[in-house]
C-alpha cells in the first residue's frame, strides 16, 4: 500500500483552467495539444506549444506537475502529429506523457527513455497481466485504470503490480470500457480513438416538436425531453432508447461519477492518484471540483471524515454515481 | 464487376458472439465443418465468461470435426478480462500446446509472447507501429478493428509482416462493458441475469424514441443494428493485400453466406449478384459499410446493385 498521500490530478483545457486548478490545490494538471493527438479534441480547447511551456514553468515554480495526454491512436500512414506531440511534451518539460497506443509507447521509450510514461485509460488495461505487459515492454510507471473495476478488485490488482495506479474520482463517466467503444464513430463518423472526440457538438442538433425538445446526434434521436424535464447533452451512452417496447436509459442515466465518499477506501486499496475528468470544462468548474477534492484528500490524510462538499450543482443531470467502484453498478 | 480471382484468400468464421443454446451451438459448427467453404473457424466465448460453461462440453468434438474437415481452428479469448477466474481461463488456453489462440485483450497477447498467435479485433491495432510491435512478439495474423477506413487498411496492408483479417459480414461489435445491458433491459443485475441474452440469437434491437433502429445489445456488448456487408469491397481489399475475410456468425443460413463470399473471392461469382443474393438471404438487418468508406459506421455508402 502507498504511504504517500493521494496525488490529485486535475484537468485543464486552457491555460486559465491550469492556473485555476493549481490555485485550487491540484498536485498535477493534465493537458493536451490542440489537435487530434488527445482525447478531448474540441474547438477552443487545449494548448499550443508556447502555452504548454508557460504552463509547465508556472506549475513547476509552485512545485506542481504537468502531464501531457497524447492518448488517441495514431492514424495509419500518418504517425507524425503523435510523434511530434511526444517529442514536444518531453522537450517542454512535462512530468509525464499519458499514452494509450502500443506503437507510440514504443516510440516514446526509444526516443525519450528519460520521459516518464503513464498508461492512458484509453488502453483499457483492466488486469494485472495487461499492466505488467505495459510496464515490462514500455517502462510504464503508472496506469490510469479503466472504469470497470470495483474498489475490492482495485485493491487486489494493486497487490499484484509493480506500478502506481490512478483512478477517476469525478466527472464524466464512460460506461463502456475506455478505448474500446465505437458508438460515437458509428453514429457520427468521429471517433474517440481516432479523432479524440465522443458525441461531438458538431453533430448535435436540437429540434422543437410541439411541447417536446428532441436531441439528435448525427441521424439518431438520443433523447426527447418534455418541457418540465431537465435536458442533458446527447452523449450516446447517456441517451434514452427503446428495448423490448420499453424506453429507458439503458446504458446509463445522465450522471457524473463522484467517488468523494470513497476516498478512504481508495486510499486503503493502494491507489496512488485521483483523477478529475473534465478538460472540456471551464475554470470555475475546475476550481470548484478541485477545491472540494483537495479538502477531502487532506481530511482523509488526517484520518478525519470528509468535509461537506456541494458538488451536486456541477454533476450531469444533478445526479451522481459511484459507478463500477460499487459492485452493484454492474 | 467480378472480383480479381484469389483462391488463396482465406474465408474465416469469427467466434459466435451471441448466447445460443449449447446444442444449437454444436450443430451450427457441425454443419460448418461439413458444408461451409471456410478456411478458418474461431471458437470460444469473447463477450461474457458466464456463458462459456454451457457450450464448453461440446468444444472438443466440435474442434475435432472442424479439424477433420480441414479447417484451421483458432481458440478465441475474452475481450474484457477483470476477474482472476477469467484470467485463469485465458492462462490455460495460452499455455495449452499445439493450439492457435486469438488474443482479444493485451494480457493474452503478453501470455502468448514468442509463440505464433492471432491478435483479435478487440485489441486496438490502428497503425503500422503497433502492428509491427505485435508481429515482433509473435502475432502471425492480426484481425483489424472494424472502425478502420479503406485508407487505413491499405496503409496497414502495405506495412504488414503478418496476415491481415478484415470483418466483412455481420453485426459489428462496437463496445464492451462490465455492465450487462441485456440484464438491465429486464430489470435484472448481471449477477442474477437469468441468461436473458439467450432470448435474442442475433442480439436485442435497440431503437431510438423516434422508432429508428439504432444498435443491438448482446449482454455486455453493444453492436451495430445494421449488418456490415463488404462483399462489394472485396475486390479492393484483395488488391490492397488483405488476405483473410471474417464473417460473424448469425442465425441466418451461414453456410449459404459463406458460399456467396467464397464464390466472389474465387472469382466465380459477380459481386453485384452476390450482394443481391445476400440481401434476399441474410435478413438480420439492413446492410452498412460506412466505416470502410471513412464515414458513419451506420451508413450504406456507394451505389448498390
Amino acid at each position: 500500500m502507498s504511504e504517500a498521500p493521494l496525488e490529485l490530478v486535475c484537468p485543464a483545457g486552457t491555460p486559465a483552467a491550469l492556473r485555476a486548478a493549481v490555485e485550487a490545490g491540484a498536485d498535477a494538471v493534465y493537458v493536451g495539444f490542440r489537435d487530434e493527438t488527445n482525447a478531448r479534441n474540441y474547438p477552443g480547447l487545449n494548448f499550443s506549444r508556447p502555452e504548454l511551456g508557460q504552463g509547465v514553468g508556472y506549475a513547476h515554480e509552485l512545485g506542481r506537475k504537468v502531464y501531457v495526454a497524447v492518448n488517441t491512436f495514431p492514424a495509419a500512414g500518418n504517425p507524425g502529429p503523435w510523434r511530434r506531440a511526444v517529442d514536444d511534451a518531453a522537450g517542454l518539460g512535462a512530468d509525464a506523457i499519458i499514452i494509450a497506443d502500443i506503437g507510440l509507447l514504443d516510440y516514446a521509450r526509444r526516443r525519450h527513455p528519460e520521459a516518464r510514461r503513464h498508461l492512458s485509460v484509453q488502453a483499457s488495461a483492466s488486469n494485472a497481466e495487461a499492466i505488467r505487459f505495459y510496464h515490462e515492454a514500455f517502462g510504464v510507471k503508472r496506469v490510469v485504470l479503466p472504469r470497470v473495476l470495483t474498489v475490492g478488485e482495485i485493491a487486489e490488482l494493486n497487490a499484484k503490480i509493480p506500478v502506481e495506479t490512478e483512478v477517476f474520482a469525478f466527472g464524466g463517466m464512460c460506461v463502456m470500457a475506455e478505448g474500446r467503444c465505437a458508438l460515437s464513430s458509428y453514429a457520427t463518423g468521429r471517433s474517440p480513438n481516432l479523432d479524440g472526440v465522443c458525441s461531438p457538438a458538431s453533430h448535435v442538433r436540437y429540434e422543437r416538436r410541439g411541447a417536446k425538445l428532441i436531441s439528435r446526434l448525427g441521424d439518431f434521436t438520443v433523447n426527447v425531453f418534455r418541457d418540465d424535464e431537465a435536458r442533458s447533452y446527447p452523449t450516446l451512452c447517456k441517451g434514452r432508447f427503446v428495448a423490448g417496447g420499453r424506453a429507458s436509459y439503458l446504458f446509463e442515466e445522465p450522471t457524473s461519477l463522484n467517488a468523494i465518499a470513497m476516498l478512504p477506501d481508495l486510499m486503503a486499496a493502494g491507489v496512488r492518484a485521483l483523477k478529475i475528468e473534465g478538460r472540456q470544462r471551464g475554470r470555475a468548474y475546475v476550481a470548484q471540483v478541485v477545491g472540494a477534492f483537495r479538502r477531502a484528500i487532506d481530511a482523509a490524510a488526517r484520518g478525519e471524515p470528509a468535509p461537506a462538499s456541494d458538488l451536486g450543482a456541477v454533476t450531469e443531470g444533478h445526479r451522481d454515481t459511484e459507478g463500477a467502484y460499487a459492485g452493484s453498478w454492474r | 464487376m467480378t472480383a480479381q480471382s484469389s483462391p488463396s484468400a482465406k474465408l474465416t468464421l469469427g467466434p459466435i458472439l451471441f448466447n445460443w443454446p449449447a446444442e444449437t451451438w454444436r450443430d451450427f459448427y457441425f454443419r460448418i465443418a461439413d458444408e461451409a467453404p471456410v478456411d478458418i473457424v474461431y471458437l470460444g466465448e469473447v463477450v461474457c465468461s458466464k456463458r462459456a460453461p454451457f457450450f464448453e462440453p461440446y468444444l472438443p468434438e466440435v474442434a475435432e470435426r472442424l479439424h477433420g474437415a480441414g479447417k484451421e481452428v483458432v481458440w478465441s479469448t475474452l475481450a474484457l478480462i477483470v476477474s482472476e477466474r477469467e484470467m485463469d481461463a485465458v492462462r490455460a488456453l495460452a499455455a495449452a500446446p499445439d493450439i492457435l489462440v486469438e488474443a482479444n485483450d493485451i494480457s493474452c497477447v503478453a501470455l502468448l509472447a514468442g509463440r505464433p498467435h492471432v491478435v483479435g479485433p478487440f485489441v486496438n491495432v490502428y497503425n503500422e507501429a503497433t502492428m509491427t510491435c505485435l508481429v515482433e512478439r509473435g502475432a502471425a495474423r492480426v484481425v483489424l478493428s472494424n472502425e478502420l477506413s479503406a485508407r487505413a487498411l491499405a496503409a496497414l496492408a502495405k506495412a504488414a509482416g503478418a496476415e491481415l483479417e478484415v470483418q466483412v459480414f455481420g453485426r459489428l461489435p462496437l463496445a464492451i462493458s462490465v455492465r450487462c445491458y441485456h440484464a438491465r433491459a429486464h430489470n435484472l443485475h448481471k449477477d442474477g441475469c437469468q441468461y436473458v441474452c439467450a432470448d435474442d440469437p442475433d442480439g436485442m434491437a435497440l431503437e431510438t424514441l423516434d422508432g429508428e433502429a439504432f444498435l443491438a445489445v448482446n449482454g455486455t456488448q453493444t453492436m451495430s443494428y445494421t449488418c456490415c456487408n463488404l462483399v462489394l469491397e472485396l475486390d479492393r481489399l484483395l488488391k490492397m493485400g488483405i488476405g483473410c475475410f471474417r464473417l460473424w456468425p448469425h442465425s441466418t443460413d451461414m453456410v449459404a453466406v459463406t458460399r456467396i463470399f467464397r464464390g466472389v473471392l474465387d472469382g466465380r461469382d459477380d459481386a453485384a449478384a452476390a450482394w443481391a443474393r445476400l440481401a434476399r438471404l441474410a435478413n438480420v438487418a439492413p446492410f452498412a459499410n460506412g466505416f470502410y468508406h471513412g464515414q458513419e459506421g451506420a451508413k450504406l455508402v456507394g451505389a448498390q446493385p
